[in-house]
C-alpha cells in the first residue's frame, strides 16, 4: 500500500524527537541541579597540572584526510554493493562476473594506496618522509 | 490509512534545507556552517523519502551526511579558524550572487508555471518493500555500464587523492 | 488495520518502553562490567550500594546530576553543549528499527515488537552510526583542548576506517537474505539443517564475516582493545577531557547504548534473532522468543566485558593497518566467496 508508507517512518521520527528531549532534559537538568564554584585553576584548559601553552587550534597530519578520503570512496563502493547483494539471486552469474569487474578496479586502488604508504602510520614511513 | 499532512512535512523539510543553506553563508564559524550543511542535507534526504525513494534517502544519510561531512569537517579543522574567522564573511560580490539566485529562481519558477502538463503529474511510485531491488535490477541490467565506469571514477578519485596529499610521488 | 491515531500513540509507548529497557541496560551493563573484570582481576567490584551493589548504577546516576557543571571559557559554548546531546540521540535512536521478536496480538491487534517497521532498517542503521561521528568529532574539536582535539581526531578516523569493513562485513548476508528489512534477515534464519544445527548465519559460512563484524564492532565503539582515543596513559580521556557532570555521563550512555545496539544487531544479522528451541505451554511459547533475544545479546556483551579484561590496547598505527590492510581484504574477499556460492548454486 503507498499510501501509509510515509507512516511507516513517523514513528522513526517521533523516537528521535523523544530522543532529544531526553537528551536536552539531561543537560538542562544538570545546569540547574549541580552546583557551580569556579575558580581559576578550573577554567583553564586541562593539561595534568601543567600551565597551558598556546591552544589547541594548531594544525595536525594529512594523514586525517587522507583516511576521511578513502573512506568516502570506500563507502560509496559499498553502497553500490547494498542494491547488488540483495538481488544476486536474480541476477545470477551474470551478476557475479559484473560485480568482479567493478571490485577488481576498485582493488587496484587500493592496492595503489597500499604501496604508496598512505596506510602505514609507523615512524619509519614518517622518517622517510614520504608523507 | 491515508497520507498523513504530507504538506506540513513538505514545507518543514524544505524549510528546515532552506534554513541550513542560508546558515552555511552567513554564519562566520566554518564548523557551524558545517554543521548547517548537514542539517540541510538530512532535510533532502526527509524529502527524498517523501517522493517514494527510500534507498536514495538512506544512501544520502550514508554517503553525504555521514561520509563527505566528515571529509568537510576535517578539512576545516586542519586549517586556523581563528583567523578565518576575524575575515569578512562577505565581499563586495554578494550582490552579484544574489542576483544570480533571483535569477535562477525565476528560472525554476517559469519553468513549473509553463509546463504544467508536460510533465507527468505523479510519477509511479515503487512499493517499499521492493524499491531496493528494483533499482538494483535496472542499474545492474539496463545501465550496466555506467555502473562500471563509476569504478573507474572512484580508481581516478583514490589516485587523485594520494597524489593530491602527498609530498613525494 | 490500526487507525493512524492509534498506530502513533502505540507508536510513542513502545518508544518509551524502549528508551526505559535501554536505559537501564545500559545502567546494568556497567554493573556488570565492573563486577565482571573486577572478579577477573581478583577484586569483587561494587558491593556497598545495596546487595551485590545492585544499587551502584542508581548512585553513579545521581551523583552525576549532583556534581559540578563546569563550562571552561575557553571552549566553543554552542557546539561544546550540542555534542554530548548529538552523541546520545543518534546512539539511542539507532534501538528504533530493530525488531524484537514477531508481532504480538494485544486485544485483538496485531503489534509489531519494533518501533518503526521500516523496509531499510539495515541502512539506516548504518546511516545512523556513521552520524554517530559527529558527536565525537565536535566534542574533541570544541573543547579546544590538545587531548580532546587529539582524541576527537583518533576517535572520529579510526571510527570512519572501521566502518568501511563493518559495512562489508553486511554483505554476505544480505546475499542470504535478498532484503534489508531486519526482520526478513532474521526469517531467512530460521530452522534447521542436517536436523539439528540451527540456521543461522554464522553456521552458513558466514563465520569470518562475524569475526569482522565483532572487530569493526568493537573498534566502532571505541571498545578495548580499540579504545585508543581514550587512552588514560597519553590522552588523560581523549574527547571527553573537558566535560563533567552530566555532558560525560551522556558520553558514557552513549557508549553503552551503542554496544546495546551492536549486540542487538549481531544478534539479527548472525546469530538467528529471536530463533531457539521453542517448549512448553503457550503463554511461555510467547516469552521464549524475547528471552532467546535477551539471552544472544546478553552473551555477546559478556564477550565484550571478557575482552576488555584479557586483551591490552592496540598501538594506532597497529589499528589503521590492522582496519585497511587486514579486514577490509578479508572483507572482500568473505563477499566474493559468498557471492559466488549463491550465484553458483541460484
Amino acid at each position: 500500500m503507498p499510501e501509509n508508507y510515509i507512516v511507516r517512518y513517523l514513528p522513526l521520527l517521533f523516537h528521535m524527537l523523544i530522543a532529544a528531549v531526553l537528551a536536552g532534559g539531561m543537560v538542562v537538568l544538570s545546569y540547574f541541579v549541580g552546583y557551580r564554584r569556579p575558580t581559576r585553576a578550573k577554567m583553564s584548559p586541562y593539561e595534568c597540572g601543567m600551565t597551558p601553552v598556546g591552544d589547541a587550534r594548531g594544525r595536525f597530519s594529512v594523514k586525517f584526510y587522507l583516511v576521511a578520503m578513502l573512506f568516502i570512496l570506500f563507502d560509496v563502493e559499498a553502497v553500490f554493493l547494498y542494491p547488488w547483494a540483495v538481488i544476486l539471486r536474480q541476477l545470477k552469474m551474470f551478476g557475479f562476473y559484473e560485480m568482479m569487474v567493478y571490485i577488481g578496479i576498485v582493488l587496484v586502488g587500493l592496492f595503489y594506496v597500499w604501496k604508496k604508504g598512505v596506510l602505514d602510520w609507523n615512524q619509519t614511513s614518517t622518517r622517510r618522509g614520504t608523507i | 490509512m491515508n497520507p498523513v499532512a504530507t504538506p506540513f512535512f513538505f514545507y518543514l523539510l524544505s524549510t528546515l534545507a532552506i534554513l541550513g543553506g542560508v546558515m552555511v553563508i552567513v554564519r562566520r564559524n566554518a564548523v557551524h556552517s558545517a554543521i548547517a550543511l548537514i542539517v540541510t542535507l538530512l532535510s533532502v534526504a526527509g524529502l527524498y523519502l517523501m517522493l517514494y525513494a527510500p534507498f536514495v534517502a538512506g544512501v544520502q544519510i550514508i554517503v553525504y551526511a555521514g561520509g563527505i561531512m566528515v571529509l568537510f569537517l576535517f578539512v576545516i579543522m586542519l586549517v586556523n579558524i581563528d583567523r578565518s574567522m576575524k575575515e569578512r564573511a562577505f565581499n563586495k560580490q554578494w550582490w552579484i550572487a544574489i542576483a544570480a539566485a533571483v535569477a535562477l529562481g525565476a528560472l525554476f519558477v517559469s519553468v513549473f508555471v509553463k509546463s504544467k502538463g508536460l510533465f507527468p503529474e505523479r510519477g509511479l511510485p515503487l512499493a517499499e518493500e521492493s524499491n531496493t531491488q528494483q533499482i538494483g535490477l535496472y542499474l545492474y541490467g539496463n545501465y550496466m555500464f555506467a555502473f562500471e565506469i563509476a569504478s573507474l571514477l572512484l580508481l581516478v578519485a583514490i589516485i587523485g587523492a594520494v597524489v593530491m596529499a602527498k609530498k613525494r610521488i | 488495520m490500526l487507525s493512524i491515531q492509534t498506530f502513533l500513540i502505540v507508536a510513542v509507548i513502545k518508544t518509551l518502553i524502549a528508551l526505559v529497557v535501554l536505559l537501564t541496560a545500559v545502567a546494568y551493563t556497567v554493573w556488570l562490567e565492573r563486577k565482571v573484570v573486577g572478579h577477573m582481576q581478583n577484586r569483587w567490584g561494587p558491593t556497598r550500594v545495596g546487595p551485590f551493589g545492585l544499587l551502584q548504577p542508581l548512585a553513579d546516576g545521581l551523583k552525576f546530576i549532583l556534581k559540578e557543571d563546569l563550562t571552561p571559557p575557553h571552549v566553543n559554548k554552542p557546539l561544546y553543549i550540542a555534542a554530548p546531546i548529538i552523541a546520545m540521540v543518534f546512539a539511542i535512536t539507532s534501538i528504533a528499527v530493530i525488531p524484537f521478536g514477531n508481532p504480538i496480538t494485544v486485544f485483538g491487534k496485531q503489534i509489531p515488537l519494533q518501533i518503526a517497521d521500516v523496509n531499510i532498517g539495515l541502512l539506516i542503521i548504518l546511516g545512523i552510526t556513521s552520524m554517530g561521528v559527529y558527536g565525537v568529532a565536535l566534542a574533541g574539536w570544541s573543547s579546544n583542548n590538545k587531548y580532546s582535539l587529539l582524541g576527537g581526531l583518533r576517535a572520529s578516523a579510526q571510527m570512519v576506517s572501521y566502518e568501511i569493513s563493518l559495512g562489508l562485513s553486511l554483505i554476505g548476508v544480505l546475499i542470504l537474505a535478498g532484503s534489508f528489512s531486519l526482520k526478513d534477515i532474521v526469517d531467512a534464519q530460521s530452522g534447521v539443517f542436517w536436523g539439528f544445527i540451527p540456521k543461522w548465519n554464522i553456521f552458513q559460512g558466514q563465520i569470518i564475516a562475524f569475526f569482522i563484524y565483532l572487530c569493526s564492532a568493537y573498534a566502532e565503539t571505541n571498545r578495548i582493545p580499540f579504545d585508543l582515543p581514550e587512552a588514560e596513559t597519553e590522552l588523560v580521556a581523549g574527547y571527553h577531557t573537558e566535560y563533567s557532570s552530566m555532558k560525560f555521563a551522556m558520553f558514557f550512555i552513549s557508549e553503552y547504548a551503542n554496544m546495546m545496539t551492536v549486540a542487538c544487531l549481531a544478534t539479527i544479522l548472525f546469530l538467528g534473532g529471536w530463533h531457539g528451541p521453542m517448549f512448553g505451554p503457550a503463554l511461555l511459547q510467547a516469552v521464549l522468543p524475547l528471552v532467546w533475544f535477551g539471552l544472544k545479546v546478553f552473551c555477546f556483551l559478556f564477550l565484550y566485558i571478557w575482552v576488555r579484561g584479557t586483551l591490552p590496547r592496540f598501538r594506532y598505527d597497529q589499528l589503521m593497518a590492522f582496519g585497511w590492510k587486514f579486514l577490509l581484504p578479508l572483507a572482500i574477499a568473505n563477499l566474493v566467496i559468498t557471492a559466488l556460492v549463491v550465484a553458483w548454486t541460484a
